[in-house]
């Protein structure tokens, strides 16, 4: 079933001053359960892509559907409210708030969409254990590791039961243990949850653990391979 | 949740955090201990015109403030005195003669007003009997006492047992004069008062003006409450239309402008505080915005919405406004309590002040007006300076605040 349906899609960034034509007409579809890199060198256009496919960004020109919503069409409203409820987000700087806990920055985007304490509670434990962060819950995110804080981030970006999670270079500041660590946990809850996995990165580790892997250059797509099916 | 991150939010720099509140506390302070102090110095020029001066409300003849001649006299004094006992709002009445006239000494002369008092009866509509900083009240059973001010017994260098001399116009008009015996020297906050008025016993009065019994130039009347004051003049008006019936405010309007006044000028004064105070905060909330930009983008980029945005950025500046507010409150109803028992003493300006009624040692007063109109100023402030951050944060794209390194 396919989750995102993406036509003809262009970005362009023109200040006047500077044009830069960061995607070219790409066409993808991602399935639901999808776990895909998407590679390139830098300014091949892949955060670019992930910010347009997150509602962060506009495109110049076509479409991205999720399912049947075409979220390029959408008030900027409405399009925080179908972030809110549709996509989870990681990003490279783990960006957790660091006035709250683990527990707290889990929470916090449940508290945005309505939940009861109780279930907050559950659900921010279940994940949270499910990262193997069951001991640190009560640590704020300057007490945590890099690769804890981005293991928050995830379990974070889960917590909301989105459609897919984005992540930008998540383990580009993590060391190789760290980073190979998140990878294993960010599969597995791509197993459970059947949650859609899209990240960007850099990091040949990560792009070997990829079921699909989407090169992209100058904008334009130069490569799209399934692996370890 | 929102409100519980504006709060840690408020903390994160502590030490900016805290300048930013010390600086709220000593700007609230200032304006609450400041309007704590005028309302103490004016509500006791108030007691000072109650209590020594004018009691609440005059009676006269309809011509005598316009022409205080010894003619326009009120003449059926024991009528109004049956009609008086019956009001149940009033706690005491004393009728007074009132002439202008001259005192000597012998040294020097001066022109100045006499009160001719019924003893028994003043000391229960004013407190002159304790003003007294020399000398004694009238005895009983003793002529011709007279009572005069510091500043007049200065002036004539006169002292208790001296003897005066008043000259004056008797009722058919014939010049008059008679010796008194100064028996005391009152010293009241009003120096003028003090300059310009003499107080005799209203029978030796009535003899040295050849005037008839029972009539008098004035009636002061004191009630039990200064809060009764509009509904009994209207009542005492209704009943004596005949005469002239006014408050202690239409006899001294100014002291009446002051109270009326005050207030207007300190929520002045606090406001000019508080617009320095909201540009402080401006831009202190305008650097935690800047230093945000990231953690803003992030929080927009998983959904949370523009008015949520708003609301933490308004509560981190409300909050770190009250917190301030409050603590200058605290602080000034502390120094407003310590100085209510001690006095404030502003003596080295003796003068000017009491030259305009004023005590020289004042007594702050803070009462819930103030405290009701400070919380919603503050409050105020910090809303209007939350609304410049809140929209610099909602001018903010996500994508580009999540790539900006701070």
């Amino acid at each position: 079933m396919k989750v995102i349906e993406i036509k003809g899609l262009e970005k362009i960034y023109n200040d006047g001053e500077i044009f830069v034509h960061a995607i070219r007409g790409i066409d993808l579809a991602f399935d639901e359960g999808e776990f895909t890199a998407i590679v390139g060198p830098s300014g091949s256009g892949k955060t670019t892509l992930l910010n347009l496919i997150g509602g962060l960004d506009t495109p110049t020109k076509g479409e991205i559907v999720v399912n049947g919503i075409n979220i390029s069409s959408l008030k900027s409203s409405k399009l925080i409210d179908f972030r809110l409820f549709n996509i989870g987000f990681v990003f490279q700087a783990y960006n957790l708030i660091p006035v709250l806990t683990a527990r707290e920055n889990v929470e916090f985007i449940m508290t945005l969409q309505g939940w009861s304490k109780k279930e907050r509670r559950k659900r921010s434990e279940e994940l949270l254990t499910a990262v193997g962060l069951a001991d640190r819950m009560e640590a704020r995110p300057s007490k945590l590791s890099g690769g804890q804080q981005q293991r928050v981030a995830v379990a974070r970006a889960l917590a909301s039961k989105p459609k897919y999670i984005l992540a930008d270079e998540p383990t580009a500041n993590l060391d190789s243990k760290s980073a190979e660590n998140l990878l294993d946990i960010m599969l597995k809850l791509n197993r459970e949850e059947n949650v859609t996995f899209i990240f960007s990165t850099h990091d040949q580790r990560v792009v070997k653990k990829a079921r699909r892997v989407i090169t992209l250059e100058d904008g334009k797509i130069i490569s799209d391979i399934i692996q370890n099916e | 949740m929102i409100l519980s991150i504006a709060w840690k939010n408020i903390w994160r720099n502590k030490l900016r955090s805290l300048v930013v509140i010390t600086g709220i506390t000593l700007g609230i302070f200032a304006g609450v201990f400041s309007w704590a102090f005028y309302a103490g110095m004016v509500d006791q020029r108030i007691a000072t015109a109650i209590n020594t001066e004018t009691a609440h409300i005059q009676i006269h003849n309809k011509n005598f403030l316009e022409d205080p001649d010894i003619k326009n006299i009120i003449s059926d004094y024991n009528l109004i005195d049956n009609k008086l006992q019956k009001y149940s709002a009033i706690s005491a009445y004393a009728p007074r003669i009132i002439v202008n006239a001259m005192i000597m000494s012998a040294e020097t002369g001066a022109g100045i007003k006499i009160i001719g008092i019924i003893p028994e009866k003043e000391i229960n509509v004013t407190d002159i009997h304790k003003k007294l900083i020399e000398g004694k009240y009238f005895e009983s059973g003793k002529n011709n006492q007279i009572l005069i001010g510091d500043k007049l017994a200065e002036k004539l260098n006169v002292k208790t047992g001296s003897k005066v001399v008043i000259a004056g116009q008797q009722y058919d008009g014939t010049l008059t004069k008679a010796h008194f015996k100064v028996i005391g020297i009152y010293k009241t906050a009003n120096s003028v008062f003090n300059e310009s008025n003499v107080f005799i016993r209203e029978s030796d009065l009535r003899k040295v003006l050849a005037l008839d019994d029972a009539t008098y130039h004035e009636i002061a009347i004191k009630l039990k409450s200064n809060d009764l004051l509009e509904l009994q003049l209207e009542k005492i008006r209704s009943e004596f239309n005949n005469l002239d019936i006014k408050s202690w405010k239409e006899l001294m309007p100014d002291v009446s402008l002051v109270e009326e006044s005050v207030n207007i000028s300190m929520i002045v004064f606090m406001i000019i505080i508080l617009i320095g105070l909201i540009f402080t905060i401006i831009n202190t909330m305008l650097m935690a915005v800047f230093e945000r930009v990231k953690e803003i983008g992030m929080l927009m980029a998983i959904g949370m919405n523009h008015f949520k945005i708003v609301l933490m950025i308004m509560y981190e500046t409300i909050l770190l406004i009250m917190l301030g507010g409050i603590a200058g409150i605290v602080l000034a109803c502390i120094v407003v309590k310590l100085t209510s028992y001690t006095g404030i003493n502003l003596s080295a300006w003796g003068d000017v002040y009491a030259s305009l009624g004023y005590e020289t040692i004042v007594f702050p007063v803070f009462n819930l007006t103030i405290l009701v109109q400070t919380t919603i100023m503050i409050l105020l402030a910090g809303l209007i300076a939350s609304i410049y951050p809140a929209l610099k944060a909602l001018q903010l794209k996500p994508a580009e605040a999540l790539r900006i390194d701070v």
